[in-house]
């Protein structure tokens, strides 16, 4: 039997953020109270006591506004509802306001044993564009304290292409997160999504063009690597060993069961989404869901999925494709999107920054 | 009816000066059409027609009318398109009528199209009555425009009608004019049939229709009828007029009226506008004046843009041309754009009409190349072509002359934009011939100028530069020799057969450098660059260069929503469709439209 994934979407925030639109609603105690205790059925509904489970994933919204105990509760029952591995990666979401000392060797003591803090800048004039509530100083803090507190695997993410950043001011940023006690940096293009705040002309006019988006990033892919935190997927970089095993379930065509409203899985053959409905979701005896794809990870989609990775696609996997793929292949070659050593094909950051087109141009 | 109980006329208007409105305010008041059945601008069927303002085909509605002497007449009320590349149907429809209302806008005064079709209506001896327009508008100044008419046009109008028919203000007098000021119909219903066409239409029931003003004699259902310039003859089986809506069958029509004839004509190709129709048995002397055989004169590729359309778009053409014999389409094929048709057409708006029809009503998107002349070309064996597509253009080497249509241009407009119109011309490479001075304000000039400089855009540069006052019309004089050579177009290293044209030496460098730049801006930055090259034999003499794009990333992972990311590639995918694959060069449809119009 495969084992598993467990992504619980927690869909609560002190306040959203500009460019966010993740599904979340405002926190309340009792909501939260109430969202907990669907979790809890819904995990047990989908109980399967033999599976193993080896990474566990709370995502958000602000996973980290969810109490210890709520948050050990639902460790607890995936443990008694699987069979949770001792070197399981147990990673939550967290805004850095909400890590103090205490929660922190709280959270470390429920058995979460990876940190994914929201820093994405550390220049408060950038974290204030973006909504956030934190300044870089607690950013830093936090990062210092998860790391008292025991976490040796934190991730911190980074946004690139904000309105008004320059290559000074990624550098900057890049430079600042990459010398803090962490093992993994995610860090992610700005994307001005459709009805969010973010996507009005006074945001867009300020945001770096498309040239010059290209140059952050591939500033930022040189700063990174530099500093030892390696590329191994489009938006992902970690210290040797740290890469997350969570997310490269995604990218593997592994098994993910998704928990909370808007959350996704790939499970037991079919991909599904939860209604976006955190009032349907805590009313329900069992999460309603749509399905999305009955027969996931056919070719174009694992290839596309593989070609995110550092590593890329093997081109033994790629069948009867394989002619057609080796014929595309030269040119992506000679203008630097990808590399190939006959066994492999994969992409240059150059041509992740491409990797839609490439893709496209490649597998669809 | 008694002839001098007939009336036939038409309306002459520039665009937006009301001349439907004023149609339907026509048809309402002689209560042709009930009030209900009232659909806005009832004459002008096609919807194109509607939305650019022009009429493009002719139409003629016989209506009833009890004038205040207490008579009955009858109206023939004539539809006429307006606009140069129709110029011959125009003049054919006037010569169907003994007047012509002229419309005129209240605050505007007289405009460029209603100078042109004026003249020529005065040209056919029509007694032409003014009408101001508009006259509710707040800047309407009638009085002004009426001594604007008698100066310009030099006809009286001091007593022309102020109407609003829009507001269907003072629609009687209008009514009026026509019976007291347009002539009843002259001929005689006993000569020999001598009947002129000046419209048809294809029926798919009744094969094709005719529009006729019989000029002597009388034609009924049975007789055995033949159309002079092409010889045919056919047996008539219906013989009658148009209401607002519908044919109406009265079995005959006599010399002064105006109305159809359906013969079970299965192709429009024998009913050239313009033509005579006479008994076969007693047929009369010679044909009315003024018969030319309408031949096309621009010629482009249209292509469907997505390649298994190619059957729809020939059942399209196929249908066009049954109510359009200026149409025609031969099949040919473009290693850029795959299967389509070479087609011809009157000009360049005739081009326009043809391909937003095909669009609309048959739901196709096309992709079509820039508008080609026929040039004439000599072999240095001796044997010569006529060269419709350039791409058929010979080697130069194997070139004895070439040799490229030119035509007459005479153009009207007031004296202030002689400069501006001398500097078109000469920049057109127009040989200028003679100027004169209609009146203190208005001049006429003669050019000579080359078919293939003004098909492109020449009405409509020639207009902004005179702020619409200035009409033009042309008649074709035959071949010159000129200095032409093959102009190519090159994405990535590979020619674009679609994108070569024809064009004279000293003008292929400054149009090989737009043309590069208009690509360059047309063709969306794509994972690998595109240089964009355009030259005459092997030379290189443009070059531009559509840099690689450098970000088309979905950064986020959206919490495993593998789903949403496939169907973004998907979609993406879907998209280029719309796109021509040229290697691995992706060109819109846009950038094939752009190169057409250079200059706006």
């Amino acid at each position: 039997m495969r084992d598993l994934g467990i992504y619980v979407h927690v869909p609560f925030c002190g306040r959203k953020c500009g460019y966010c639109d993740f599904y979340s609603v405002k926190w309340t105690k009792q909501a939260a109270v109430d969202y907990t205790a669907a979790v809890l059925r819904n995990i047990r509904h989908y109980s399967e006591p033999d599976r193993m489970v080896d990474t566990v994933y709370f995502g958000g919204g602000t996973p980290s506004l969810l109490t210890s105990k709520q948050i050990g509760d639902i460790l607890g029952v995936i443990r008694r509802s699987f069979t949770l591995d001792s070197q399981a990666e147990i990673t939550i979401e967290a805004n850095p306001c909400t890590l103090s000392s205490e929660k922190l060797s709280e959270l470390r003591n429920t058995g979460i044993n990876r940190l994914s803090i929201g820093v994405q800048s550390m220049i408060d004039s950038e974290l204030k564009i973006l909504g956030r509530v934190h300044s870089s100083e607690r950013a830093v803090q936090a990062v210092l304290d998860a790391q008292s507190a025991g976490f040796d695997n934190i991730s911190c993410d980074l946004m690139i292409a904000l309105p008004g950043q320059d290559i000074e001011s990624l550098r900057y940023s890049a430079e600042k997160l990459a010398d803090l006690p962490i093992q993994h940096i995610s860090a992610y293009i700005l994307k001005t999504e459709e009805g969010t705040p973010f996507d009005c002309d006074d945001i867009k006019r300020r945001l770096p063009d498309e040239d010059g988006t290209a140059e952050l990033y591939l500033e930022m892919v040189r700063l990174l690597e530099e500093r030892g935190f390696m590329q191994y997927e489009v938006s992902n970089f970690a210290k040797k060993g740290y890469e997350s095993r969570h997310n490269c379930r995604y990218w593997k065509c592994g098994d993910y069961l998704g928990i909370g409203p808007a959350a996704h899985s790939c499970h037991n053959g079919r991909r599904f989404a939860v209604e976006r409905d955190i009032t349907g979701f805590i009313s329900s005896e069992t999460q309603q869901v749509t399905v999305t794809d009955e027969s996931p990870c056919g070719f174009e989609e694992f290839a596309m999925l593989r070609l995110r990775l550092k590593e890329g696609l093997r081109l033994s996997d790629t069948g009867e494709h394989r002619a057609d793929i080796e014929r595309k292949l030269p040119p992506l070659i000679s203008d630097g999107y990808a590399e190939s050593d006959g066994e492999r094909i994969w992409l240059t950051p150059k041509g992740f920054l491409m990797s839609n087109s490439v893709i496209e141009y490649l597998v669809f | 009816m008694a002839n001098d109980k007939i009336r036939n006329f038409c309306i002459i208007a520039h665009i937006d000066h009301g001349k439907s409105t004023l149609a339907d305010r026509i048809l309402e008041k002689t209560e042709t059409v009930a009030i209900r059945d009232m659909e806005d601008q009832l004459l002008d069927n096609m919807d194109i027609e509607r939305e650019r303002g022009i009429t493009i085909k002719a139409r003629a509605v016989r209506l009833k009318y009890t004038a205040q002497d207490g008579e009955d007449y009858i109206f023939n009320l004539i539809d006429t398109p307006g606009h140069v590349d129709f110029n011959y149907e125009v003049s054919r429809s006037l010569a169907a009528c003994e007047g012509a209302i002229l419309v005129v806008d209240a605050s505007q005064g007289i405009e460029a199209q209603t100078l042109a079709n004026t003249y020529l209506a005065i040209e056919h001896d029509l007694e032409v009555v003014p009408v101001v327009n508009k006259i509710d508008l707040p800047s309407a100044d009638p009085e002004r425009v009426c001594s604007e008419v008698e100066n310009v046009i030099g006809i009286p109008a001091m007593d022309a009608p102020r109407i609003s028919a829009k507001m269907g203000t003072n629609i009687e007098a209008v009514l009026e004019k026509i019976v007291t000021d347009i002539p009843a119909p002259q001929g005689d219903p006993e000569k020999p049939l001598k009947a002129l066409i000046f419209d048809s239409y294809y029926d798919s029931y009744k094969g094709v229709i005719i529009y006729v003003r019989v000029k002597e004699g009388r034609v009924k259902v049975g007789d055995n009828i033949r159309l002079m310039a092409t010889g045919a003859v056919f047996n008539v089986v219906e013989a009658g007029f148009m209401d607002a809506s519908n044919l109406v069958n009265s079995g005959s029509l006599e010399a002064g009226e105006v109305g159809y004839i359906a013969a079970s004509i299965k192709s429009i190709g024998d009913t050239r506008v313009g033509d005579t129709v006479t008994n076969d048995e007693c047929p009369c002397d010679e044909p009315l004046p003024g018969y030319r055989k309408v031949n096309p004169m621009v010629f482009s590729g249209i292509y469907p843009a997505d390649g298994a359309k190619y059957g729809d778009l020939r059942d399209a053409l196929e249908k066009l041309q049954l109510n359009d014999a200026s149409l025609s389409f031969e099949p040919e094929t473009s290693i850029a754009l795959g299967f389509g048709f070479r087609c011809g057409f009157l000009g360049l708006l005739h081009m326009e009409i043809i391909q937003e029809r095909l669009e609309r009503e048959y739901n196709l998107d096309l992709i079509t190349t820039a508008p080609s002349v026929i040039y004439k070309v000599t072999m240095t064996n001796g044997e010569v072509q006529y060269i419709d597509n350039p791409t058929n253009y010979p080697d130069p080497a194997l070139i004895q002359t070439a040799e490229e249509p030119m035509v007459k241009a005479s153009i009207l407009s007031p004296s202030d934009y002689v400069g501006n119109i001398m500097e078109l011309c000469q920049d057109r490479r127009g040989v200028f011939k003679d100027m004169k001075y209609l009146d203190d304000t208005r001049v006429e000039l003669h050019y000579e100028l080359p078919l293939n400089e003004i098909v492109y855009d020449f009405f409509d540069v020639l207009k902004s530069r005179t702020k619409g006052y200035a009409s033009f019309d042309y008649e074709m004089m035959g071949y010159v020799p000129s200095k032409l050579v093959k102009l190519d177009i090159l994405l990535n290293g590979e020619v674009v057969d679609a994108l070569s044209f024809i064009i004279h030496t000293d003008k292929a460098y400054a149009r090989a450098r737009k043309i590069a730049e208009k690509l360059k801006d047309n063709i969306p930055r794509q994972l690998f660059e595109v240089p964009i090259q355009a030259a005459i034999g092997g030379k290189i003499i443009a070059r531009e260069t559509v840099k690689a794009m450098r970000k088309d990333v979905l950064a986020k992972c959206y919490g495993g929503d593998i789903t949403r990311k496939k169907k973004l590639l998907e979609k993406q995918k879907e998209g280029k469709k719309r796109m021509r694959q040229l290697g691995t060069v992706e060109v819109p449809q846009e950038a094939f439209m752009s190169v057409l119009k250079l200059d706006s």
